[in-house]
């Protein structure tokens, strides 16, 4: 009954991560590799053309995920942020910053995917839809952090007032998310349904919930890279002071 | 404490008057720039005059809040508020209260006059003083928390502006949206409570983020 116990506070020291860290990419980096080939393989190729809108739907395996993480994300690195500020933990606070640029990544992806698929369907590149609308404004909360967190020089300060900015933020996303719903409904009589689809077929379940799990695992593999690199760049001494120790 | 701080910045405020009427002169020059470069068509101008003023209001009011903390800031007044024993809650409640006294208000009395520039109808005039006179302090509110953020940052002012605007977006809608609503002959209550509860919440939370934000800055 010997448990080992593994002191966690160690590993939440930047340095003392920085290598495990560098273990980790690739058990989630290959397994992103495969199931997006999968999913691609599935969703292009398995799955059925849709009755309404032809080919044009199959967008919606790459379009989907990448809105559910650019939302998932934000809420990630808030918690991340207030546990680097509340802690004062640095592991945390880099986190947050290196999944900010990953979220945005996806929140843009999202928003030039729908306009894609927004030309052939709807007939237009861009509706005030209620969605479409809350995920902009979602882009330019995380182009605020992200700029916040480069317009200051101390790291620390960097992280903390990241932190309130992102909190703040979430507060807010329910409030900004009703205010638009509401306007819309407000100004347009009838609201356009991006999945308007009662009923799925099973291959395109399919092939979206395997795209969903590959864009996980690439954006924890991601994210622990752009991690490392934060690491190098804050704890450069620290680091050469380990492996020097090593 | 609360008053004396009030009272403190009233004065300075009124020291420099000039500051202050800036602001109240940007926003009426960007909201005249509307009909000269649209065309004076008045059906179009009585229908984009919500959006207008609404926009107009939270751009000027992003103007006031680069003085907000910055001048007590440089002359070490700021740091000496966050030793005293009240809490900085209170001191940053009177701080943005007297900020939106004088930039906040003259804002909302000057607005039924932009209005009858685009013929809004007398009962729409008053929708828009009061969605003002709701909204603008919720405009100063959350602007504090960006004021204290940016605090002492290079290019303090624009990044301000990409901080806060997002956030002022729920204002917009229920403000813009109260004045849209009584010009279409529709009841503006709803918009104008929702506008209510989201001061409500503003001036509950967002004192307590500017403090965090300030001690933060002031390391």
């Amino acid at each position: 009954m010997a448990k080992r116990k593994i002191n966690w506070y160690k590993y939440a020291s930047p340095v003392n991560f920085y290598p495990i860290a560098g273990r980790m990419i690739p058990w989630f980096a290959i397994p992103a590799a495969i199931l997006f080939v999968i999913g691609l393989y599935v969703g292009f190729i398995k799955a059925p053309p849709d009755f309404q809108q032809g080919e044009v739907y199959r967008i919606i395996f790459i379009h989907v995920p990448a809105a559910w993480m650019g939302m998932f994300l934000y809420i990630i690195m808030a918690i991340y942020a207030g546990i680097g500020w509340a802690f004062n933990a640095r592991l945390s606070s880099m986190m947050a910053s290196s999944i900010s640029i990953t979220g945005a990544m996806f929140t843009f992806l999202s928003l030039v995917t729908g306009s894609l698929w927004g030309k052939p369907t709807w007939g237009t590149w861009w509706v005030w839809d209620a969605r479409m609308t809350s995920t902009l404004i979602l882009m330019f909360l995380y182009i605020g952090f992200i700029s916040l967190q480069a317009a200051i020089d101390d790291p620390r300060r960097a992280d903390r007032a990241g932190a309130v900015l992102a909190l703040v933020g979430v507060i807010n996303i329910p409030i900004i998310y009703f205010s638009v719903q509401w306007w819309n409904t407000l100004h347009q009589g009838a609201t356009i349904r991006i999945l308007n689809k009662p009923t799925m077929a099973p291959p395109m379940l399919a092939a979206m919930l395997i795209m969903l799990a590959a864009c996980w695992l690439y954006s924890i593999a991601i994210v622990l890279y752009r991690l490392r690199c934060i690491i190098v760049e804050r704890e450069r001494s620290a680091l050469q002071v380990a492996a020097a120790a090593a | 404490m609360f008053r004396w701080m009030v009272q403190r910045d009233l004065t300075l405020a009124w020291r420099r008057r000039a500051d202050v009427m800036s602001t109240l002169f940007f926003f009426v020059i960007v909201v005249s720039l509307f009909p000269l470069s649209i065309g004076p068509e008045t059906q179009l101008l009585r229908s984009i005059a919500p959006g207008v003023v609404w926009v107009a209001a939270l751009l000027a009011s992003m103007l006031s809040l680069g003085r907000l903390f910055a001048n007590d800031y440089q002359d070490g007044t700021l740091e000496q508020m966050l030793l005293t024993p009240q809490p900085l809650y209170l001191i940053v409640l009177a701080k943005v209260l007297a900020s939106w006294l004088v930039s906040g208000v003259p804002l909302a009395l000057m607005s039924p006059i932009l209005g009858l520039q685009f013929g809004l109808p007398g009962n729409s005039l008053s929708v828009l003083v009061l969605s003002l006179i709701l909204g603008t302090p919720v405009l100063a509110l959350i602007g504090s928390i960006g004021a204290a953020l940016t605090l002492g940052l290079r290019g303090a002012g624009v990044l301000i502006a990409l901080l806060v605007l997002p956030l002022y977006i729920p204002v917009l809608i229920f403000g813009a949206g109260a004045v849209d609503a009584s010009i279409n002959g529709v009841s503006a209550q709803a918009n104008l409570s929702l506008l209510g509860a989201v001061l409500a919440i503003a001036f509950v939370f967002s004192p307590w983020a500017t403090s965090a934000a300030l001690r933060i800055s002031l390391e």
